[in-house]
């Protein structure tokens, strides 16, 4: 069983224990099931959130405030952010304001967070995705070449790319290439993004190279993950089976091997989306893309503390649905957790 | 669910701990452990005898010396105020290797803490879980980034943020470990002996679990070390005057045409921290999981 | 012999790598295989049984295993010199092979059917609802129960005995003239053990295929086999009919292995075991490998390796005349 597989599930026995029912109804349960589980942790989530505020050391709304302000001010802030209610009272119009799709509003950007988050959606959304969009073909293969000629210089020469992959940081990196890329060579703008709507072409120069250096990490990554994977299923003895059959080369990696790959590649795509994400708040910063992550940090920067918080938890849900959804998939791609 | 633990794909075999002398005589045969050690070693080494290697102070502002080469007397060159990079470099490999090591271990221990003991009680297992799963929603930068705002920017803040991301995984991998270990039959034959339940996390439980947790520190040591110059370099870390390889990147950016040397340097240590402490993962996962063998 | 056996191993020496450099599994040895035979090869674990059959299809790892001498002469074609491409005709075509252990040796994320199917796809050309229709009639040919629902399991929803049938199924797919079964029922409660050498020995008659059963239990191999290979430590040491080789057992090894199994009738208290155990592929003795257990040793076994000679009729032993002829005396 992979070690990544969702058995913080607890209530694994209770599924067992109830009389074998036909495939698609014990999938729907087991899905069903894990949308159950992930209620406590988006109520968790919100709790951590909110208690986010409380980590500052000293008077948040000082803090917010700034320390030359007026007494008045700070108490203006203070009642503003309805600081001066009981602390569960605080916890419970949160909660109730979150359920009513209500995340707080930024106090520097005058607008709701949802909607700041929203405006902003579309660059990071280009950029985590045309990265994965790169990243798994290349990963996936990458690793797989590794694994099935282990030991050559093949195997040698992907490893040492992967590593070096994983362990130079992107935001160096995403300098030097704009140095290269922008200013030496002229080929691709050196910030700023250009929505789709003004075509294509002009959209995919302004994030290509921090997609393909967001990616940098992401496939060193999965290309060591992929070649674990391959070389954990190329020992294995159905292999032998598969080619005791006759069949070929090809058909016994592509086939055999990778579908069994397949289901650590799904968990790992989940990593991915998180490290993508991650990574794109340095990477937006570098390359001055108006998106979530850049907002964060200048957020941060200018103590727009509801404006962090309520991105934050946006964030958290996304995640808790992303997780939801890889887990379903793993369900899918694994026969042996379907039934028991 | 996702997590960063992956690395160290939880062993079934390898679970016992290894003898140790065979163990260390094996790592050192493999190239990429010895290069990882090596380079590791001599950054540590950098870092604590910095004082010795060079007689300047990092923080001391020299106008007169601003943006000298690395041609000049000062092997690294010198930045917009006439720091040296050289001794900024090595100061800020003190707090760089020192978040990755508190890191690793503070988020180490309190992850096999809380696996184990997840894995011992089951009523306490479900909201362990969830609360780690909470956590994991975030990404790790994004959560440290949090965290470390709201704590302010200094050292003490990164190491707390970045525990606080990467304590979940290092639960998963105790859990999991500890999970299979209980139910090997020298548990069961303790348990029948009479021992307490503290006995048997202690004598047999743990031991069993420092294999794949061992791997997975050291892989979270790199991700501390890029995390925290990440941060430093977003100027939600470690502050300048304080030399951290992030924050000398940060403000070495706007000069990178006219005085590429401040970039170039901390951006090598860095890699070369990373790079090291990687090939001692993986080294160490080869020889301490029977099962990948023949894997590197 | 009166036709050219259907497989003759001659020679074979097989060599895997370690750190030092490559060390000796299994060395000269020979194996014939006629039309319809059983065969039945029998030794402990590192005798290098399975390293022999697993050299018939080529089927070790390229990188650790290298064969320096020897063929393999299947019909005629020697399968050690044979392209790739003939190889795969052979495999599962000609030649099948069903392994150890049935969990491990079936995909876990395909259905019985498909990984049935596969084979008749590779080598008759089936399309795939003619494959899917004829997988379910070997899936009764093998009396898996209600095998058309069946089909569409996947292989952890199947006992082990029902998943050994399935790759009994899929191993006579293609009518193979020869069946290699590595330990089929090793890993099998005894009562489903006697159900597929039963299967085997139905399937054997009806489809007129050679057999070559690879097992270290002895009574396994008195059941199915007619004539019986006895190896150790890498090399045949003997070879005879399956009464003859338990009714009058030549080798040291053999008489020691026949005395160690406990009998019903017997009134001995103590279990007869051979001393010490058996040296692994690194170990360089040099003579005969089983001279330091052997309780009839003489000076020049530990000297020269012994040659093959004749002990009977259809009955050869790696033993000098001289040792054989002490065994002879004592009984």
């Amino acid at each position: 069983m992979p070690a990544c597989s969702s058995s913080g599930i607890s209530g694994w026995s209770e599924i067992r224990k109830s009389a074998p029912v036909s495939g698609e109804l014990a999938l729907l349960r087991i899905i069903a099931f894990k949308f159950l589980q992930a209620v406590p942790v988006i109520l968790i989530i919100s709790i951590l959130a909110f208690l986010l505020l409380s980590l500052l050391p000293g008077d948040p709304a000082i803090i917010i405030a700034g320390e030359q302000a007026s007494p008045e001010a700070v108490e203006h802030v203070r009642q503003q952010l309805g600081l001066d209610r009981p602390f569960l009272q605080q916890l419970a119009i949160w909660l109730l304001n979150l359920a009513q799709g209500n995340f707080g509003s930024s106090l520097i950007l005058n607008q709701s967070v949802l909607s700041a988050v929203g405006e902003r959606l579309p660059v990071t959304l280009s950029l985590a995705a045309l990265s994965i969009a790169v990243t798994i073909p290349v990963g996936v293969f990458l690793g797989s070449l590794a694994a099935y000629y282990r030991q050559s210089w093949i195997d040698a020469g992907v490893m040492t790319f992967a590593l070096l992959g994983v362990s130079i940081p992107a935001f160096w990196i995403a300098i030097l290439g704009i140095i290269l890329f922008s200013v030496r060579l002229g080929w691709v703008p050196s910030s700023g993004f250009t929505p789709i709507s003004q075509g294509i072409g002009p959209w995919l120069s302004s994030v290509i190279l921090p997609a393909l250096i967001l990616s940098l990490f992401q496939i060193g990554f999965l290309a060591r993950m992929t070649r674990s994977a391959m070389l954990d299923v190329m020992g294995q003895d159905f292999i032998r089976t598969a080619r005791a059959k006759g069949l070929s080369e090809w058909r016994t990696v592509g086939k055999h091997a990778l579908r069994n790959a397949l289901i650590l590649i799904i968990t790992a795509t989940g990593i991915l989306l998180s490290t993508a994400i991650g990574g794109s708040v340095v990477i937006e910063q570098v390359f001055a893309l108006p998106g979530i992550g850049r907002m964060v940090v200048q957020a941060i920067l200018a103590r727009d503390y509801p404006l962090v918080q309520g991105t934050m938890l946006i964030f958290g849900f996304a995640f808790v649905l992303i997780n939801l959804i890889v887990d379903v998939l793993y369900t899918l791609a694994d026969p042996r957790v379907r039934h028991d | 669910m996702t997590d960063i633990g992956f690395e160290a794909n939880v062993p079934t075999v390898g679970l016992a701990p290894p003898r140790r002398g065979r163990s260390i005589r094996r790592l050192f045969r493999y190239r990429s452990f010895v290069i990882g050690f090596v380079i590791i070693v001599v950054l540590a080494l950098a870092a604590m005898f910095a004082p010795l290697l060079t007689s300047l102070d990092p923080s001391a502002m020299k106008v007169r010396f601003r943006f000298r080469s690395p041609a000049s007397e000062f092997i690294f060159g010198t930045d917009m105020f006439g720091r040296d990079i050289f001794t900024r470099v090595l100061y800020g490999a003190r707090v760089s290797l020192f978040v990755g090591l508190a890191v690793s271990v503070i988020s180490g221990f309190c992850g096999a803490v809380l696996g184990v003991v997840a894995a011992q009680f089951r009523k306490l297992d479900a909201p362990i879980m969830r609360l780690m799963d909470a956590l994991m929603s975030f990404p790790a930068i994004l959560l440290a980034l949090g965290i470390a705002a709201a704590l302010g920017p200094r050292v003490s803040s990164v190491i707390a943020a970045l525990t606080v991301a990467y304590v979940p995984a290092g639960v998963r991998i105790v859990r999991a470990a500890a999970l299979v270990v209980r139910e090997m039959d020298y548990v069961q034959a303790a348990r029948l002996s009479g021992a307490s339940a503290l006995r048997i996390i202690v004598r047999h439980i743990l031991p069993n679990c420092f294999s794949p947790l061992l791997v997975h520190l050291t892989f979270i040591f790199a991700y501390a070390i890029l995390a925290e110059a990440a941060l430093s370099f977003l100027g939600v870390g470690v502050q300048p005057p304080l030399a951290s390889w992030g924050n000398i990147i940060a403000e070495g950016r706007d000069y990178a045409t006219e005085a590429w040397w401040v970039m170039l340097f901390p951006g090598i240590a860095i890699s070369l921290a990373a790079l090291g402490m990687n090939l001692l993962g993986d080294a160490l996962r080869d020889v301490l999981d029977p099962r990948l063998k023949g894997g590197d | 012999m009166a036709a050219a056996p259907l497989l003759a191993i001659r020679d074979l020496t097989v060599q895997f790598r370690v750190d030092a450099g490559w060390v000796t599994a299994v060395e000269g040895v020979s194996i014939d295989i006629g039309e319809g035979d059983c065969v039945g090869v029998v030794g402990e674990s590192g005798s290098g049984k399975s390293v022999t059959a697993l050299s018939i299809l080529r089927l070790h790892d390229g990188a650790t295993t290298r064969i320096p001498s020897g063929s393999i002469a299947f019909k005629g074609q020697d399968l050690l010199k044979s392209s790739k491409r003939s190889l795969r005709g052979i495999r599962g075509g000609e030649i099948a092979m069903i392994f150890q252990d049935p969990m491990s040796s079936l995909n876990p994320v395909l259905t019985i059917s498909e990984q049935i199917s596969e084979t008749l796809r590779q080598h008759q050309k089936m399309s795939g609802t003619a494959a899917r229709h004829r997988a379910v009639e070997l899936l009764d040919v093998v009396r898996i129960p209600d095998a058309r629902r069946r089909a569409d399991d996947y292989p952890h929803r199947l006992s082990g005995g029902m998943r050994q049938r399935v790759m009994v199924a899929m191993a006579i797919a293609c009518r193979p003239r020869l069946l290699i079964a590595d330990e089929p029922t090793t890993a099998l409660d005894v009562t489903i053990q006697a159900q597929i050498l039963e299967l085997l020995r139905e399937l054997r008659k009806e489809l007129g295929m050679s057999v070559m059963l690879i097992s270290h239990d002895l009574g396994v191999i008195a059941e199915f086999a007619q004539s019986v290979v006895v190896m150790y430590a890498g090399r045949v040491v003997e070879q005879a009919p399956v009464a003859q080789l338990f009714r009058r057992p030549v080798h040291p090894y053999t008489i020691g292995l026949m005395a160690a199994v406990p009998k019903l009738d017997g009134d001995a208290m103590r279990l007869s075991a051979i001393p010490s155990r058996i040296p692994g592929p690194q170990e360089d003795i040099p003579g005969c490998r089983f001279a330091p257990r052997c309780g009839f040793v003489q000076n020049g076994c530990l000297q020269t390796s012994p040659p093959i000679e004749p002990a009977g009729e259809l009955h050869t032993v790696r033993c000098p005349p001289q040792v054989l002829a002490l065994g002879d005396v004592n009984g």
